[in-house]
């Protein structure tokens, strides 16, 4: 039969408090054997304290030629940030 | 490990859409990063698919000839190192292949390419460990080439190699010095530690200074690597620049280059060193390396004989999610 | 001070971990995927770095002034102390995860009673080395399982690692008077305690993997007192081949 093991994708907390992240991935055919090839691949150098797995087929991602749609649009929003808005110097804690 | 030697004319195809490839060229210029999903013209995927791949494919086969000293490494503290070290190899080619995953091509696909010859690998890799200098010779000089040629491309242009090669160019920092440590013990010790150590150097400095590739004249698609920042340097630029740094590190423990014609040039601040013998890397490129067979033969012993693991596994998980689905 | 009952009963810990690092280096470049093959070898370097602490300590017990290299390469056959059942040879992957998970799932009972030593040094070694031995007994359980209940070839050769290792269990549990007088000490576990925690493990992984039980086989034993089958000669030969040819040479 000989069928390739499925993509996994590897994410790592680097320490507490800190958001997983993307590594890269690993071939597993089934989750332990993914959390475990991701364990000795992705952190023999004690890069992480958790990990999640996630089948690559899973991940629905972003279409790059929608990328203007999607992501521009939000770029004159200024008022959204705080700078956009003016106080006097002297007032304080704000 | 790595390589560059292997790079062949991509066979520019003209097919495209004018203004998708002058945006492409246009980010790639701006130092932008490309990443899987963007648009990318066919011989920019092509030939990252097999430069990588090929990347890929030496680090696996580089862990053959290291290997072979594990079992026989002299001191525990060795053992540890060298084991840790080939493991490394290991997990770049692993980093690797899953960054030319993010292509669209398997690693079955690139695994069947090796195996059945079509794909290439370092030919540095085809020549053999005889003594445990030669652990020392390789970390030193194999993964000091090696080094020259990744540094560059951490900032190469396709993101996941780029990262890739962030994680590895990290990792790989200690193999140099560990081989360089090795060759020191090596140089003051026994008469017959000498010998290995000097054998070692003889052996190991030429095809080091062929992992670069052919001479910038010889070496075709450089100039649209170069532009498309697969590539950063030229050839002759990387092994200049390693036989300055590496020569002084060779006298500095006694040990003398193989290379008569070598020449320090006070006013250039360089060495100009002896003619390559290039019928001796092509020859070797076209699989006549001396132990070519033994390392195409131990790869594919390893990927068949654990065919019946990685059917094993999958028959599993497949029992298994059938289970819970009832 | 020199305690030649408790540097013979270190040799026994550091032989293990060093017979069996050295085994599963063997695989290295050679496993059936990448993955694995990065597995096995956090596995021996794990091993490796137990041996290098436990042959290390047995040095400084003994006091004539062997360290942990000294120990490892200069020592002959019969000076070995391991068990019989780490230096089998690899086989195929099902005979090296069967070899794994029963050691592994041995030595984890062991180091957990070790922790708690009368010898702080020794305590702290098994401390340490516990966790990366509850991983090492996880990882083959899970291998065991799936070649067990994967395919009909998987299941026959997984059942055929367990009925080659099966012999050498015995020889994990039993208790001679040197180590009854260091376990009276404190110093050693009562290895026959461990076994019931063992058999119910080892039962229930078997079970889960669809094999049978072990089978029952006259036990073979002699590691301890350094009469070893006839593989470990050969592992010994390439491990110790340098330091012994150049005996005074520093690497």
């Amino acid at each position: 039969m000989s069928q390739q093991w499925p993509l996994w994708e590897v994410f790592i907390r680097t320490k507490g408090g800190l958001s997983h992240r993307h590594v890269g991935s690993v071939h597993a055919a089934d989750p332990d054997m993914a959390i475990r090839h991701a364990r000795d691949t992705y952190t023999r150098r004690m890069e992480g304290v958790s990990l999640w797995v996630v089948p690559s087929a899973a991940i629905t991602a972003s279409d790059p030629a929608q990328a203007g749609p999607l992501f521009e649009p939000a770029a004159d929003k200024v008022y959204r940030h705080p700078t956009f808005y003016t106080v006097p110097d002297h007032i304080k804690h704000i | 490990m790595y390589t560059t030697e292997l790079q062949k004319q991509a066979g520019v195809t003209t097919a495209e859409p004018a203004e998708l490839l002058a945006a492409f060229e246009a980010r790639v210029a701006a130092d932008e990063f490309i990443e899987p999903k963007d648009w990318m013209p066919d011989a920019y995927r092509r030939t990252l698919v097999r430069q990588m791949s090929q990347h890929a494919h030496s680090e696996v086969v580089g862990m053959l000839p290291e290997g072979n000293w594990i079992t026989r490494a002299p001191s525990l503290r060795r053992k540890a190192v060298l084991l840790a070290k080939v493991q490394d190899e290991g997990g770049h080619a692993l980093y690797l292949y899953s960054a030319t995953e993010t292509l669209g091509t398997s690693r079955e696909e690139m695994i069947d390419a090796l195996h059945s010859g079509r794909a290439k690998y370092s030919t540095i890799f085809n020549y053999p460990t005889l003594t445990w200098a030669d652990i020392g010779a390789i970390g030193w000089l194999v993964d000091g080439a090696a080094i020259m040629n990744q540094v560059p491309l951490q900032r190469t242009s396709y993101g996941p190699y780029a990262r890739a090669m962030v994680r590895i160019c990290k990792e790989e920092s200690f193999h140099q010095r560990q081989g360089y440590e090795i060759m020191m013990a090596l140089a003051v010790g026994t008469p017959e530690q000498k010998r290995m150590a000097q054998d070692a150097l003889n052996r190991w400095w030429w095809p080091s200074l062929m992992m670069f590739g052919p001479p910038d004249d010889n070496s075709p698609n450089s100039a649209q690597s170069m532009r498309w920042r697969i590539k950063r340097d030229t050839n002759d630029q990387l092994r200049q620049k390693f036989v300055d740094v590496t020569v002084p590190q060779a006298e500095a423990i006694g040990l003398s280059v193989p290379d008569p014609d070598l020449k320090w040039h006070e006013d250039t601040g360089h060495y100009t060193f002896g003619a390559i013998d290039w019928e001796e890397f092509y020859a070797v490129v076209r699989g006549e390396g001396p132990v070519a067979r033994e390392r195409m033969q131990a790869r594919r012993k390893a990927w068949d004989d654990g065919a019946w693991v990685r059917d094993a596994a999958t028959a599993h998980a497949e029992k298994r999610s059938r289970r819970q689905a009832a | 001070m020199s305690d030649q009952a408790y540097f013979d009963y270190l040799l026994r810990l550091g032989d293990d971990s060093l017979v069996l690092g050295q085994r599963l280096g063997e695989w290295c470049g050679h496993a059936p995927t990448l993955e694995i093959d990065l597995s096995l070898a956090n596995v021996a370097l794990d091993l490796i770095g137990q041996a290098t602490y436990l042959l290390g300590h047995a040095g400084t017990v003994e006091g004539a002034g062997r360290d942990a290299d000294r120990l490892a390469f200069h020592r002959d056959a019969l000076d070995f102390r391991n068990c019989l059942l780490v230096e089998q040879p690899n086989g195929d992957f099902a005979q090296t995860m069967a070899r794994q998970f029963l050691f592994s799932t041995y030595q984890r009972l062991l180091f957990q009673e070790l922790a708690g030593s009368t010898d702080a040094d020794l305590a702290a070694i098994a401390a340490k080395a516990v966790k990366e031995v509850a991983y090492h007994a996880d990882l083959a359980a899970g291998w065991v399982v799936r070649l067990g209940d994967g395919t009909p070839e998987s299941h026959r050769r997984m059942a055929g690692g367990m009925e080659w290792m099966a012999r050498f269990v015995d020889e994990l549990f039993v208790m001679d008077a040197l180590e009854t007088g260091l376990h009276a000490r404190g110093l050693a576990v009562d290895r026959a305690g461990l076994r019931p925690a063992f058999d119910a493990t080892v039962a229930a992984t078997l079970a889960e993997a669809t094999l049978p039980p072990l089978p029952a086989h006259r036990p073979v034993t002699g590691g301890r007192k350094g009469h070893h089958t006839e593989h470990l000669g050969h592992l010994l030969a390439p491990m110790q081949h340098l330091q012994r040819t150049y005996p005074n040479a520093v690497w």
